[in-house]
């Protein structure tokens, strides 16, 4: 069955949705967009890398995410990030990625497939490496789940409880370079970001807890991964994009049923 | 008798602005000791470098072994993106009983509120939320910063007088931080003022005829004073620095110089 191009795109499509999940409440709850952008786009030196040492891209990804999330912390100092700073290391990223790959010979040609994902070319490697990822991005936050929740409703109430609120943020750095090195084959550098926010801010309408809120993310996740490869299988568009359309568009459906319910109410 | 909680030399700086300065300061159980000072005078700064959420640049922070400590902070404020009920949040960072957040709540005057949003809730309504929580686990020695921000004046008495209440209940220690002396004195043993570094302290009726609190806080103490002599002046018999018979004084001219400055250090 996993010979099957279209098979081994959907679990990988499905995979990365449920990685992504747990985090995308953080990224939401904490106003970590930016923050996740940057992260993201440094994926794309960290795939110059990972070639021009010859090391496999999902490492090379995963250490310069983690650097990446790592020193943008630091920069933007405690508490919430500045705009600013943000703004600075979300694009630089971008652009240093850029201009390091144009050195390393024969990769300019797949350039598109780590901006976009090439989420048909998934191998069952890929999907070892995305379930196994994902697993582990929902393993370390489940088991700093109550640290995580209280640190992000209020540092203070975190320090006063004796939990260290910065040590929690490292965890959720740490899930974030997983979660870009995971999401890199499928949706690409540039629109990692758009699938750890979008399925959550639909999922939060309909939300009373924390916990309803990530469950509703993997719901939104997976149907957008499901609904986005049949849009493209359908109207043969781009696979990628074509997930972050879908989530989009259950987005918008989310937030018209919300105004709708209130407006009944 | 132990301390509870002591700071020796305690300096804290912001960036490079020194916000403390050599602060010593221990409280004992049962001890209601009531910090007060002008904006931006470290009051807060010194609340949150006793929790351990700001670094001493010098001096230290000891705590008695295991410390039951629980903080209500100045505000809370939720980010509407994270869906969270009263019931969740008083089971961060530990579950708790359905009885044990019923007793809190009770104790705290918000019976029933366990399913409403906490982004629903009124200002005061969520400052009793926070007392609650930090009511959980039975502490033996509560923090508050400025509890009655943001309450209009029947409110914040409400609100002090539970905090008396629940003093005599419990028997725990309180240590809160308020500009709103007059409305606190009445139940402090002692009173600290802070502007930068610790000015006076002592019982309150001797802070508030200091001259360095005078200093600070200027004639609108008067006021305040008088409030607090008219309600309270059979309590002071013990109070003798001011030799007048002051059973009935309803003279508050204190500007004279025969409060002479207690400054206990």
């Amino acid at each position: 069955m996993l010979d099957d191009f279209l098979v081994r795109a959907v679990l990988g499509a499905v995979g990365v949705a449920l990685a992504a999940a747990p985090l995308g409440g953080f990224i939401v709850w904490r106003r970590m967009a930016y923050f996740s952008d940057a992260t993201a786009h440094a994926a794309i030196l960290g795939v110059a890398l990972a070639f021009a040492f010859s090391a496999s891209v999902f490492a090379g990804t995963l250490v310069v995410s983690l650097a990446m999330a790592l020193l943008v912390a630091r920069l933007t100092g405690r508490g919430h990030g500045s705009d600013m700073i943000l703004g600075v290391a979300s694009h630089s990223a971008l652009a240093i990625g850029l201009v390091a790959v144009s050195f390393v010979p024969g990769v300019r040609l797949d350039l598109g497939s780590f901006l976009f994902g090439d989420i048909l070319a998934v191998t069952r490697g890929d999907l070892a490496l995305i379930w196994g990822g994902g697993a582990a991005v929902a393993a370390l936050i489940a088991w700093r789940w109550q640290a995580l929740l209280t640190s992000t409703v209020s540092p203070d109430l975190a320090y006063a409880s004796g939990i260290d609120p910065e040590r929690e943020k490292q965890v959720l750095m740490l899930a974030m370079a997983l979660v870009v090195a995971v999401a890199l084959k499928i949706v690409g550098a540039l629109l990692i970001g758009s699938l750890l926010i979008i399925p959550a801010a639909a999922a939060r309408p309909f939300s009373g807890t924390p916990e309803q809120m990530v469950a509703g993310t993997a719901v939104l996740g997976v149907l957008s991964a499901l609904g986005g490869l049949w849009g493209a299988w359908v109207f043969d568009t781009p696979a990628g994009p074509s997930i972050v359309c879908a989530a989009a568009a259950l987005f918008a459906i989310s937030r018209v049923s919300e105004a709708l319910r209130g407006a009944r109410a | 008798m132990t301390a509870l909680i002591s700071a020796s030399g305690l300096s804290v700086a912001m960036g490079a602005r020194r916000v403390l300065s050599g602060v010593n300061f221990s409280i004992d159980p049962g001890e209601i000791v009531t910090v007060v000072g002008p904006n931006g005078s470290g009051k807060s700064t010194f609340l949150r470098a006793l929790i351990g959420a700001l670094p001493a640049t010098s001096g230290h922070v000891t705590r008695k072994a295991d410390l039951r400590l629980g903080y209500v902070p100045q505000s809370l404020f939720v980010d509407p993106s994270l869906p969270i009920t009263v019931a969740r949040f008083l089971d961060l960072p530990r579950r708790q009983s359905a009885h044990a957040k019923q007793r809190v709540l009770l104790e705290a005057g918000v019976e029933g509120l366990e399913k409403r949003q906490l982004a629903d809730l009124s200002g005061g309504q969520k400052q009793r939320v926070l007392l609650a929580r930090a009511l959980l686990g039975d502490p033996e020695l509560l923090l508050l910063d400025e509890p009655t921000q943001g309450l209009d004046q029947p409110g914040s008495a409400a609100f002090y007088r539970q905090i008396e209440t629940l003093r005599d209940q419990k028997g725990c220690a309180i240590l809160m931080v308020s500009h709103e002396l007059h409305v606190v004195m009445s139940a402090s043993d002692r009173v600290i003022c802070i502007n930068g570094h610790i000015c006076c302290e002592g019982h309150p009726e001797v802070v508030a005829q200091a001259d360095a609190y005078r200093a600070l806080f200027g004639s609108g103490t008067r006021g305040a004073l008088a409030l607090y002599r008219h309600e309270h002046s059979h309590h002071h018999h013990h109070d003798h620095h001011h030799h007048h018979d002051h059973d009935h004084d309803h003279d508050h001219d204190h500007d004279h110089e025969n409060g002479q400055e207690k400054e206990a250090v």
